[in-house]
């Protein structure tokens, strides 16, 4: 069935003859509509909108224009992501029905490549959460069990892959939002370095550090959509002006022998999961047989991360989400007569948005206050210094950094609905990536023992470095499938074995 | 009965401070790339920047960053190696964002200085006025409350609002605290805005027109009993369009405050608005709790690292300082300090250099706009640069008395007529037929009438009294209405008196 395959392999098919993108595309709206109504990783789905970008992308085929590699591909866009005239609402109520009037760079780019756009996913409201049961549109179910969180911000776009929805997704990063629901789903996803890809039309929660990032089912499809979607951007001013690195010859290359790989101390043992740490170890001893050579390293202030993360996310989100008042688009509540724009704007924004994101913003204006500024904000922003140097020196020693994704696998729908912080210790291992802007991937290590659902293992780069990931990824992630002897979402024990 | 000026000084010292924002003559927006033409149709120079549309990210103008540096030099400036902007966080509906993009603790350009002039009965006297910071902001939309009696937000029905200047680039010139002043305060304001003026508009980086709103002035003032070091409460008055306005809310003030505290009462520290028909000041929004702005630096924005040769070359291209310029016209037309104080002072030096530039004599030019014209603009309660008559009527008025085609009388009627809109000197001329009696005959005739019915005058001037001719040169001109050379009547007479 050719929507098991990888994007790759699609492309070749493609190429071949062997079938069209509209044939491809027409496939994966057909699993939508049979499978989404139970996985629900989709908010808005463009049939019209697809087939049509893909009965183009057939017509250039034909014509013989020289196409990118994953031209015809069908995609899933977070719905984070702006795509003129298809609504994005950003998970939130707020944005209910709001179609914008332009596109985002990253749409751009995909349009450019001929990439096929099926339609937006779900996500935790405004990128807030890790389990995308903080959308309001309801949550989406991982495929692997239904009753369990696909991960989040991005569960969406990770749940869409695992479901043979979609072979390639976007997803947002801010603190683990692109891996850690490619590690609970068995998939694979990968968080540039801070810059390398335009921000520009991503609805900003924390500018210093979103960043939007490939999800796949292997290390070379995310890199071949990594590729289309890097690059200076000159509508964001915080994007790096220097050439992509050679991301897709890495995920070819896939050897380490060598290579210095660096194993966080401080991300391992207490609060992690048996068979997490385990599937993790055994990945180190894969690589290790690779040639490559395992290093420890002491990351002393990552302890810190998690506190500082959550100031300084939380202020530039209280600061982003103001402009969401009711003047200009998107709901408007109470608006009759008599009634002051000020309150109009208190019960627009007391409607619209849900209890995560309130909580966010409340704690952000707090951190920001005059009087708790320096205490809270100013000691956030100095950790994120002292994280970076962390890294910095861990880097001396190692070329690339290792630990699990995320410390356990996925939890049931609703078990830490009420506990903010068992919640948001689901990214104590992807944050520090974010607060130093360097780059991070999470690829499948396996299954644990406790509950045969899929764990991540996560590779960590320096800045600009991104290739490294795509290198090591590939190494590991082939001498995983010779172990395995079949991908690992063959095992998708519930939904996915009806494909 | 309100307190008298020189009672209010003979007891408090005023302490003055001026924030002026001026709207940079930038082709496109601080952040965008959307026009500035002032009077556009509403919402028509707008793009997803400057509406703050979810996902748009700013660029900043470099245009505008070299205006704020060239203002920084032309005002003594030090201009900073790294400075960054801020988001100053507050709900208004027509600022798109709920924050203005602004500069907080680390401006472009700090510590310079302004020395201005003002003529007083002690004569010429010269103030430095210290400024604190030069830095960049975005300006917000324009809010048009329907309605309701006042115009104001409270008691509207409903409100418009125009985003044409959410993001026009604004720069804001902060004075220190400006001591010393004493009964000149009001004056030292007046000549510190215009001085100011002058400097942006030799810079050309701004067209400064106050009844544009394109440079505004808020004043701070407060007063101190004579002798004490301690400042009093400030209040901060806007909405100040004029040079005159500037001059009047500073005298206003003092005088309100004086009244204050002469009855034990408190100065509120408060914003307030100036009215130009009254003079007066209203009470605006109370500033006792200081507003929680919660600053904190744009995330989507990288620092500004000026260049030093570049900020070099711009200092080398700094033009004329005005100071030096009026020095220069002043010993190019003889002028005496007195004289070129009062043209300052009725803001006509700048029209009277261009009517020179036009071939006026600069001694007549100076006549005609500190005089007739000067007269008109008060008794209009203008400036004589608001009047409709331009330096090219003047010139030409000026060449035709010269020429003797126009008596000084005749000229102060076409003034009249071109300012009241009865076309340019020619037409006004030609449709009034105004025109110097000039025909011997018809002289000759008027003083033989004059002769004939003042004999005895006659007899004296025979008699070789010469000044009594004036009565008979007086008697002929009444009679040709004015129209006649009064030089020529004397020649004409003295010749048929024998003398
Ligand atoms: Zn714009």
């Amino acid at each position: 069935m050719i929507i098991k395959r990888n994007a790759a392999d699609m492309a070749a098919a493609l190429a071949s003859g062997e079938t069209t993108s509209v044939a491809l595309t027409q496939a994966h709206l057909d699993r939508i509509a049979e499978v989404d109504k139970e996985v629900h990783a989709f908010l808005h789905v463009d049939s019209e909108g697809a087939l049509a970008q893909a009965a183009l992308a057939d017509k250039k085929r034909a014509a013989g224009e020289k196409l990118s590699p994953l031209a015809g591909i069908p995609l899933a866009l977070k719905d984070v992501m702006v795509q003129k005239g298809i609504p994005t609402t950003c998970g939130s109520k707020m944005l209910e029905g709001w179609r914008p009037p332009y596109d985002s760079t990253v749409v751009s780019k995909l349009r450019a490549a001929d990439v096929v756009i099926l339609g937006k996913t779900n996500m935790d409201e405004f990128a807030m959460g890790s389990s995308t049961e903080n959308s309001a549109y309801g949550p989406t179910h991982n495929p692997w069990d239904l009753s369990r969180i696909p991960g989040g911000s991005g569960g969406g776009s990770s749940a869409s892959l695992a479901a043979f929805e979609a072979p390639l997704a976007i997803g947002t990063d801010t603190g683990g939002s692109i891996r850690q629901p490619a590690a609970v789903t068995g998939t694979v996803g990968v968080k540039p370095t801070y810059g390398g890809v335009s921000r520009y039309g991503l609805v900003a929660f924390s500018s210093s550090l979103d960043q939007a990032g490939p999800c796949a089912r292997t290390v070379l499809d995310a890199a071949l959509l990594h590729e289309v979607i890097a690059g200076h951007d000159p509508k964001d001013s915080t994007s790096i002006n220097a050439p992509v690195p050679a991301i897709v010859a890495a995920a070819k290359n896939g050897n380490v022998k060598g290579l210095k790989i660096g194993v966080i101390k401080e991300l391992q043992g207490e609060g992690y999961q048996a068979g997490v740490l385990n599937r993790f170890n055994e990945s180190l001893e894969l690589l290790a047989g690779l040639g490559a050579e395992i290093v420890e390293v002491s990351c002393p202030y990552f302890e810190y991360a998690l506190a500082a993360y959550y100031l300084i996310a939380p202020s530039e989100c209280s600061s982003n989400l103001a402009r969401f008042d009711a003047m200009r688009y998107g709901i408007r509540v109470g608006d009759a007569s008599g009634v002051s724009a000020e309150e109009v704007m208190n019960l627009t924004r007391e409607v619209g948005f849900g209890r995560e994101v309130k909580r966010r913003i409340i704690l952000g204006t707090y951190a920001l206050s005059s009087g708790y500024y320096d205490a809270y904000y100013g000691s956030a922003q100095k950790v994120r210094t002292l994280i970076k140097q962390d890294f910095d020196n861990a880097f001396l020693k190692a070329d690339v950094l290792v630990s699990p994704t995320a410390p356990t696998t996925a939890f049931k729908i609703g078990e830490k609905a009420d506990d903010p912080i068992a919640m948001y210790l689901n990214d104590i291992a992807t944050i520090p990536v974010n607060m130093a802007g360097i780059c991070g991937m999470s690829l499948p290590s396996g299954l644990a023992e406790e509950d045969n659902l899929p764990t991540g293992f996560q590779i960590m780069a320096p800045a600009m470095k991104d290739d490294r990931l795509y290198n090591v990824g590939a190494a590991l992630e082939a001498a995983l499938l010779s172990k395995w002897g079949a991908p690992i979402l063959s095992h998708v024990s519930g939904l996915g074995a009806r494909a | 009965m309100s307190l008298k000026y020189e009672d209010v000084i003979a007891k408090y010292e005023p302490v003055l401070g001026l924030e002026v924002h001026v709207e940079l003559g930038t082709a496109s927006k601080m952040f965008c790339g959307c026009n500035t033409i002032f009077g556009a149709e509403p919402n028509t120079q707008t793009c997803p920047v400057c509406l703050g549309l979810p996902g748009a990210l700013p660029v900043v103008n470099e245009k505008a960053i070299e205006y704020t540096i060239m203002i920084g030099l032309a005002l003594n400036c030090s201009i900073a190696p790294f400075s960054r902007f801020a988001r100053k966080n507050y709900f208004y509906p027509d600022m798109p964002k709920n924050f203005q993009t602004s500069q907080y603790d680390e401006p472009i350009c700090i510590n310079g200085f302004l020395d201005v002039e003002i003529d007083t009965d002690e004569g010429i006297k010269k103030f430095r006025v210290e400024i604190e910071r030069v830095h960049m902001e975005e300006d917000t939309g324009k809010s048009l409350h329907m309605g309701g009696a006042t115009g104001r937000i409270h008691g509207a029905d409903y409100s418009l609002l125009d985003y044409n200047r959410a993001g026009i680039p604004l720069v804001e010139i902060v004075t220190k605290i400006v001591p010393g002043t004493g009964k000149y305060a009001p004056e030292v304001a007046r000549a510190y805005v215009a001085e100011l003026r002058d400097i942006l508009r030799s810079l050309n980086v701004s067209d400064v027109k106050m009844e544009q709103g394109s440079l505004r002035c808020d004043a701070n003032v407060s007063l101190r009993l004579i002798g004490s070091d301690v400042l009093g409460t400030r209040s901060e008055t806007k909405n100040v369009n004029s040079l005159r306005s500037v001059e009047r809310a500073v005298r206003g003030e003092m005088i309100r405050h004086a009244e204050l505290l002469n009855k034990g009462e408190r100065v509120v520290q408060e914003t307030r608005h100036f009215q130009e028909d009254t003079g007066l000041t209203r009470s605006g929004r109370s500033k006792e709790q200081a507003e929680d702005y919660r600053y904190f630096p744009e995330p989507d924005l990288v620092p500004i690292v000026p260049d030093a040769t570049w900020i070099e070359t711009l200092r080398a291209a700094l033009p004329e300082k005005p100071s030096t310029h009026r020095k220069r016209l002043q010993e190019a037309w003889s002028v005496p300090d007195k004289e070129m104080a009062s043209m300052i002072n009725a803001d006509v030096l700048e029209i009277v250099e261009a009517t020179v530039n036009l071939g006026a004599d600069p001694a007549k030019a100076r006549g005609w706009w500190l005089g007739e014209i000067a007269r008109i603009a008060n008794e209009k309660d203008v400036t004589a640069a608001d009047l409709p008559i331009t330096p090219k009527d003047v010139a030409e008025i000026v060449a035709l008395v010269a020429a003797g085609e126009l008596t000084d009388k005749l000229a102060r009627q076409v003034i009249e007529a071109v300012i009241a809109g009865e076309g340019r000197p020619s037409e006004v001329i030609e449709t009034r037929g105004i025109k110097v009696v000039s025909d011997d005959g018809a002289l000759m005739a008027a003083i033989e009438k004059a002769i004939a019915a003042q004999p005895e005058v006659a007899e004296k001037v025979r008699g070789g009294n010469l000044p009594a001719a004036g009565a008979l040169i007086g008697a002929v001109m009444k009679e040709t209405e004015g129209q006649a050379d009064a030089a020529k009547v004397r020649e004409l007479l003295l010749k048929h008196l024998g003398q």
